[in-house]
């Protein structure tokens, strides 16, 4: 399957006047033509950053300060501004996760899409204001001949994400970012929006890359799954064997510390002790290390490369060497690593 | 069942909150018309989505609001329409956990002083005595001593949900209410929070009001669990039952959106995607407040309301055809 995005030791960092936070600290993946990738982790863990580095969109005090992003063979880091702005909303388009961030207060929902559109193509305004009713019914807006003079404070937040994911595939991007679609709403709604971006993604063909920190919208719409933690990747995998065979203690953890009520008795949860690490002094091992029950020495002391466990899924984490102590599930890796 | 004590018990609880005068005048019915006991020692879970009047109903409990209409009875007592001089006794044996563990906290008030607030207002302890309780109730939430000096903003949100814990049972209380106590943490430091609820209550037999919109975390913490929709109660039952046989179309709709952490399961397949938004609590008219959303709405279901009726022993539902729809 050929690639839209590879993103190679992306590495973000904001100079604040407290110190450098190293949000994003030497990161690799990439996303198939016509994928889901689902990027999970807690809060702080350097998911909106990602997306915001992909988008161009890093502001002061903030930096790329290493690595490259292809979109479909183009080295995004190296474009200038105007340049950016073209791949911007229209090859590449993004849902941010504060939707007010996004709409205009001050101009009704039917302007700003028509705006949207006439940005990045030919239409006159007639047909952009067509087009803009199209794409209004597409997300399932009802009456949208009259929906459309609305301004946003007369939508509901369900409505609203609506009219951003309306206005983020506007163009049919090839890619779409994500950023917790759903997080500000309720789960009915969020069943609604999950089954509107799945419909979408067929319809205009779009590959995309969803960033929640829930495991079960994960599981729901992406084949794909990057787990972040402090800044770093812990696991990549297909979604299958990251519910059926997390390799990493993180994952492992998450899943774990989630009631899952099959038996529909209570058990106790199993939680992850200890809390998220400081990325303006992150640890200097593996960020996982404070709270990780198999902490070895070197964890201390070298972030693990990720090793390979099989075609579709890797893991950093020393249990996966040669030499590691046997951990009941864990995979022995051979040979070099990335 | 027949030996269960109740310990708080809401009849007909109303809270409104009006707006505008004359013909501009709107009236938000946050809570209208809410009956549901709670006996001691159990964990009544309340769900339902944002703005449906969960914390709302806490608030109106503890009188932090005071209620429109209707009856609070606290250990058989109607505490409802106390003044706040005969409310003291009952401030200390009903206690609050608030929503969002950033805000809740005084920030120029120290660990100490936050948890001394309530020994204080109730003249418990005094002195060294106070101070080692205060050391005792920070070891109780999993903290140390040594953070008894220092101020909220030093804190995670995991380790500022333990504070607000602490202060909430420096003062022996028997119903605490917490208001989506995890919600603002991270998934790996929510259990962390949940296991230590269930261990205090087993500790002190606490009785817990425990208010979410994580419908999979309510069914694990709580044993009986109330279904609200706009200020309704639409279905209460014990936490089991309502997930393995809810009967109202309203609550139905809502475990079949719980998006499932496992790629495997076939539940989405079976899933009933509403359509529609929720509708607004501002002057709602008669008539069953889920019927816009309802696919088995019917014409009377928009003119009369529903009462919450006994349908099996101990499962409760409020919609006019819910032995058709469930063919009981
Ligand atoms: N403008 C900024 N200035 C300084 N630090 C920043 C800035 N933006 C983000 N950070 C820091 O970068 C780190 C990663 O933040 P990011 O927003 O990517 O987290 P996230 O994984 O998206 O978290 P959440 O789930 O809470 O959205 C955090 O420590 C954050 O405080
Ligand atoms: N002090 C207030 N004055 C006016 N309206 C209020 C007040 N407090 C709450 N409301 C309204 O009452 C309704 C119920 O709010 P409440 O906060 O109880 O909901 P909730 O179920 O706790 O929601 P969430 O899940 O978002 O916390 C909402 O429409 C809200 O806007
Ligand atoms: S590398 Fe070491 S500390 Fe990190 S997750 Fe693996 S075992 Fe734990
Ligand atoms: S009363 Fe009518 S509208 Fe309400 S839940 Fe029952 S069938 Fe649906
Ligand atoms: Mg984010
Ligand atoms: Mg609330």
């Amino acid at each position: 399957m050929s690639k839209i995005l590879e993103v190679k030791n992306l590495r973000t960092t904001f100079f604040t006047h407290l110190g450098e936070v190293q949000a994003v600290r030497g990161i690799s993946f990439d996303l198939d033509e016509g994928g889901i990738l689902g990027i999970v982790g807690e809060s702080g863990s350097g998911k909106s950053v990602t997306s915001l580095s992909i988008m161009g969109l890093v502001d002061e005090p903030g930096k790329i300060v290493e690595g490259e992003i292809f979109f479909q063979g183009t080295d995004l880091t190296k474009l200038d501004h105007k340049d950016m702005m073209q791949f911007r909303g229209n090859e590449i388009s993004m849902i941010f996760q504060d939707p007010m961030t996004s709409i205009n207060p001050a101009f009704t929902i039917g302007n700003q899409l028509r705006e949207v559109i006439m940005a990045h193509s030919d239409l006159n305004k007639d047909q952009a204001h067509e087009r803009a009713l199209e794409l209004l019914k597409m997300v399932g807006i009802p009456d949208p001949e009259s929906r459309i003079k609305n301004f946003p404070y007369q939508f509901s937040g369900g409505m609203r994400q609506r009219a951003l994911i309306a206005m983020a595939i506007a163009n049919n991007p090839k890619l779409l970012i994500a950023d917790e679609p759903t997080t500000a709403l309720d789960v009915t709604i969020q069943a609604q929006i999950l089954e509107l971006m799945r419909d979408l993604k067929d319809k205009i063909n779009s590959s995309v890359i969803l960033i929640t920190h829930d495991l079960g919208v994960i599981s729901e719409i992406c084949d794909k799954v990057i787990v972040m933690y402090g800044g770093m990747i812990m696991e990549k995998a297909d979604i299958k064997n990251l519910f059926a065979h997390p390799q990493h203690p993180y994952t492992r953890g998450l899943l774990l510390s989630i009631p899952t009520n099959v038996t529909g008795k209570k058990k106790r949860l199993i939680p992850i002790e200890g809390s998220p690490p400081d990325l303006m002094d992150p640890p200097s091992g593996c960020p996982f290390s404070p709270r990780c029950p198999h902490a070895m020495e070197i964890c201390l002391k070298k972030a693990a490369p990720l090793f390979k466990i099989s075609e579709t899924q890797e893991a950093s984490c020393w249990l996966h060497h040669q030499d590691a102590p046997e951990v009941s599930g864990m995979v022995k890796v051979e040979g070099e690593q990335s | 069942m027949s030996d269960r004590i109740p310990l708080l018990e809401v009849r007909n609880l109303k809270k409104h909150f009006i707006s505008g005068i004359l013909k501009k005048r709107k009236v938000l019915t946050a809570v209208d018309g809410i009956d549901f006991v709670i006996y001691k020692g159990e964990t009544f879970g309340l769900v339902g989505e944002s703005g449906c009047g969960k914390t709302t109903i806490g608030r109106t409990i503890i009188r932090l609001y005071n209620p429109t209409d209707g009856e609070i009875l606290f250990d058989g007592e109607e505490i409802g329409h106390l003044s706040e001089r005969e409310l003291k006794p009952y401030r200390k044996r009903m206690q609050m956990i608030f929503q969002d563990p950033y805000a809740s906290l005084n920030s120029r008030m120290t660990v100490t002083d936050i948890i001394a607030e309530g020994i204080d207002t109730h003249h418990l302890l005094e002195g060294d005595a106070k101070q080692e309780r205060i050391y005792e109730l920070l070891e109780k939430v999993g903290l140390k001593r040594e953070h008894a000096s220092r101020y909220p903003h030093e804190f995670s949100g995991g380790q500022r949900q333990r504070i607000g814990i602490a202060r909430a049972l420096a003062v022996n209380p028997e119903l605490i209410i917490c208001d989506e106590p995890i919600s603002a943490l991270d998934v790996s430091i929510q259990a962390q929070v949940v296991n230590m609820l269930e261990d205090l209550q087993d500790e002190f037999g606490l009785t817990y009001l425990f208010i979410a919109h994580d419908l999979s975390m309510v069914r694990h913490i709580s044993d009986r669990i109330g279904v609200m929709y706009l200020g309704k109660m639409m279905e209460i039952t014990t936490a089991d039952e309502l997930y393995e046989n809810a009967l109202h179309p309203y609550t139905k709709s809502l475990l079949s959106a719980i998006p499932i952490p496992d790629p495997t399961s076939s539940i989405r397949d079976r899933r009933v995607i509403l359509k529609g938004d929720v509708g607004s609590p501002i002057n709602p008219k008669p008539g069953c407040r889920f019927a816009s959303r309802c696919q088995y709405a019917k014409p009377n279901c928009f003119t009369e309301t529903p009462e919450l009726r006994e349908i099996k022993e101990g499962h409760f539902a409020s919609c006019h055809y819910i032995e058709e729809i469930n063919g009981i």
